[in-house]
């Protein structure tokens, strides 16, 4: 906050409010800060983020959160406790173990999902888009075609199918996953570099010699990227619940693995007389999926304008 | 006169074409991601029919009987031949060929899912109107949240809570299944459509008890269409409401009812009628993980059973089945679209 001291020193909101930045990075800040307050306007947003942050610290931490083993329990004495027992807020499942912890522990496992889902999909969605727009003609076409035969896929049982040939377990949970959720990106990307593909700046990019695959990496994913990210936020809800229905069906994680779809499956049959033991993981999947579906909105709602239906 | 309808008829041809031209490259692209699956799965088709103590000539043989020696393009050629006059192998847990299964418990899913989606429009669709009247109201808050689950809820959870709550504690609906036990034997379907076929014989016994069974199963996922087709009503008709023709029709003075249903959903129609197509698709996918929650004997079930047994022609049959499902109903709503809008018609 060096600049701008004849008349009065300005405030830290001024400075990054002014609408005349003296540098690229107040410029940047300002507008990351506008971004900021129209997405702090929307409250369930924040409750959205508030979510996953905390989804993040209890995987951080989760080893000293938890307060038994996630994977060892007391089978002598704390067979299906009731939430509330002694030593044990949530209860325990039929071999003693306890449901808090693993619900806990199991936090890494579906930031895990969501996380090697988002790397995988998004990048090749995003080059398979941004190449098609950019390229024209038949490259167009055909990364077009396959796209639109991946989208027209039914996702889960397409994911079911490419689990059952792949064998059970959570990598090949990710990557059956991965391969169903990329088209949607890809026809995102295209369409925004539809739009960028004929402006000023990438006529003079172009015209100072840069080759094509500068101009798709540095000049146009950078512009795809906030479409982008609101999608994927959105989607995320929809990954942990399809992971959650893969691990239900008993082809996702494998135990002793405390996932949260698994962890249901194994609650399905005492759902009669023990209710928690299959009601605790399907709080935490709601509480997860429901925050980013918040977050999404508001990044939208922030990001993207045009695109909220207002 | 002449020149303009012949140009005319060769622009509808054209698009026809292309709509083959589509419909075709899906088809073979889900033939060949399918077949694809088949030969990366790690368990030598061969051992899987003979066992792995077979003796080493037998083994040839049989690779060479199955055509597994010809290169991958024609087997691919074979495969997609096959599969496109309905034949996708034998199933190895059921021993009957995959199609026949297929053509069997196909119904039961068409049943529920067709009732889902009855639920969630008749439901959804007022609900999506009265948020977008009643825009920032309570009542929009209370469809914006219910929508919200929905979109964050897992179904087969939610689907246990609710056999918990409605079949175990309040008796309000009769267990896991189609049909009651004591009907199984005596009733004799025809469509394969129980609601429809104890209509049609004036069972009423029957009818009242397969009610009972299939209530809770197409409530569920018609609450999953419901979250998704009030939030497209919801958006398309503030839509609606903006345009022009609402302020002309208000100043006529028609009454508040008759602009939001017949002149400004009318219009919003359209749009919906797609929206309905898509949740019906989608709630054919989302009766794979309804169906085993259930016990409902239809094609998630089948697919899903055979999926724990290693059963792969039926797993990647099923797949087939339900990805044309797909392709025919994405096609069957771009074309109600185009005719049901003349805007999108060609001049």
């Amino acid at each position: 906050m060096s600049l701008a001291t004849e008349t009065r020193p300005l405030t830290r909101r001024e400075w990054l409010l002014s609408d005349r930045p003296q540098s690229r990075l107040q410029a940047r800040l300002g507008r990351a800060y506008m971004t900021w307050r129209r997405f702090s306007a929307n409250r369930l947003a924040v409750v959205g983020l508030l979510i996953l942050l905390g989804l993040c610290f209890v995987a951080a931490f989760a080893d000293l959160l938890a307060p038994h083993s996630p994977v060892i329990g007391n089978l002598a004495g704390a067979r299906l406790l009731s939430p509330g027992s002694e030593g044990y807020l949530l209860g325990t499942d039929d071999q003693g173990r306890d449901i808090l912890s693993r619900l806990i522990h199991g936090s890494r496992l579906t930031l895990a999902v969501v996380v090697l889902v988002a790397v995988i999909a998004a990048p090749v969605g995003l080059i398979v888009g941004a190449v098609a727009g950019y390229a024209g003609g038949w490259i167009d076409a055909i990364l077009m075609r396959i796209t639109d035969i991946f989208l027209a896929f039914p996702k889960l049982v397409l994911a079911l199918a490419f689990v059952a040939a792949l064998g059970p377990g959570i990598e090949n949970a990710v990557i059956a996953i991965a391969i169903t959720s990329w088209p949607p990106y890809a026809r995102i990307a295209r369409a925004e570099t539809l739009t960028l593909r004929n402006s000023d700046y990438i006529a003079a990019v172009r015209l100072m010699g840069a080759s094509p695959a500068r101009i798709v990496f540095r000049h146009v994913i950078p512009m795809c990227m906030s479409s982008l990210i609101v999608r994927v936020t959105l989607d995320m809800a929809g990954i942990i619940l399809t992971a959650a229905g893969l691990g239900f069906l008993g082809l996702g994680a494998q135990p002793p693995l405390p996932e949260w779809g698994a962890m249901i499956a194994s609650g399905r049959r005492f759902i009669l007389d023990q209710w928690w033991v299959a009601t605790m993981p399907g709080i935490a999947i709601l509480i997860v999926s429901l925050g980013f579906n918040l977050l999404g909105d508001g990044l939208r709602d922030a990001l993207d304008p045009r695109e909220s239906g207002q | 006169m002449n020149g303009r309808r012949r140009a005319r008829s060769r622009k509808a041809i054209a698009t026809a074409l292309q709509f083959l031209v589509v419909v075709a490259t899906t088809y073979l692209g889900l033939l060949a991601v399918t077949f694809f699956i088949g030969r990366v799965i790690p368990i030598d088709p061969v051992l899987a029919v003979l066992g792995d103590r077979a003796p080493a000539h037998v083994v040839e043989r049989t690779r060479e009987a199955m055509g597994l020696n010809l290169p991958l393009y024609q087997q691919f050629f074979i495969y997609c031949r096959q599969a496109l006059s309905g034949d996708f192998g034998v199933s190895v847990l059921t021993t009957n060929p995959v199609m026949t299964d297929i053509r069997r418990v196909f119904p039961a899913t068409m049943e529920l899912a067709t009732l889902g989606t009855l639920i969630g429009a008749l439901i959804g669709v007022p609900l999506g109107v009265l948020a977008a009247v009643k825009r920032g109201s309570i009542a929009d808050q209370i469809v914006r949240v219910i929508g919200l689950v929905g979109y964050s809820v897992p179904i087969f959870w939610l689907a246990l809570l609710a056999l918990l709550v409605f079949y175990a504690r309040l008796r309000w609906v009769a267990y896991p299944g189609r049909i009651d036990i004591v009907y199984e034997y005596t009733f004799s379907p025809i469509t394969g459509f129980y609601l429809v076929d104890a209509l049609w014989q004036g069972q009423w016994d029957v009818f009242r008890d397969i009610f009972r069974h299939i209530i809770l199963p197409a409530s569920l996922l018609g609450y999953f269409s419901l979250a998704y087709i009030s939030r497209m009503t919801r958006s398309f008709m503030l839509n609606e409401l903006q345009q022009e023709y609402i302020v002309a029709a208000r100043a006529k003075g028609l009454s508040e009812a008759r602009i939001i249903w017949g002149h400004a959903l009318r219009n919003a129609a359209v749009p919906l009628v797609t929206v309905i197509a898509l949740s019906y698709a989608g709630l054919l996918e989302g009766s794979v993980l309804t169906e085993t929650v259930f016990a409902w004997p239809g094609l998630g079930l089948y697919i899903t059973n055979s999926l724990q047994n290693a059963d792969m022609n039926a797993v990647l049959g099923g797949t087939i089945i339900i990805g044309s499902v797909f392709i025919g109903i994405n096609l069957l709503s771009d074309l109600l679209y185009r005719t049901l809008d003349p805007r999108t018609r060609a001049r």
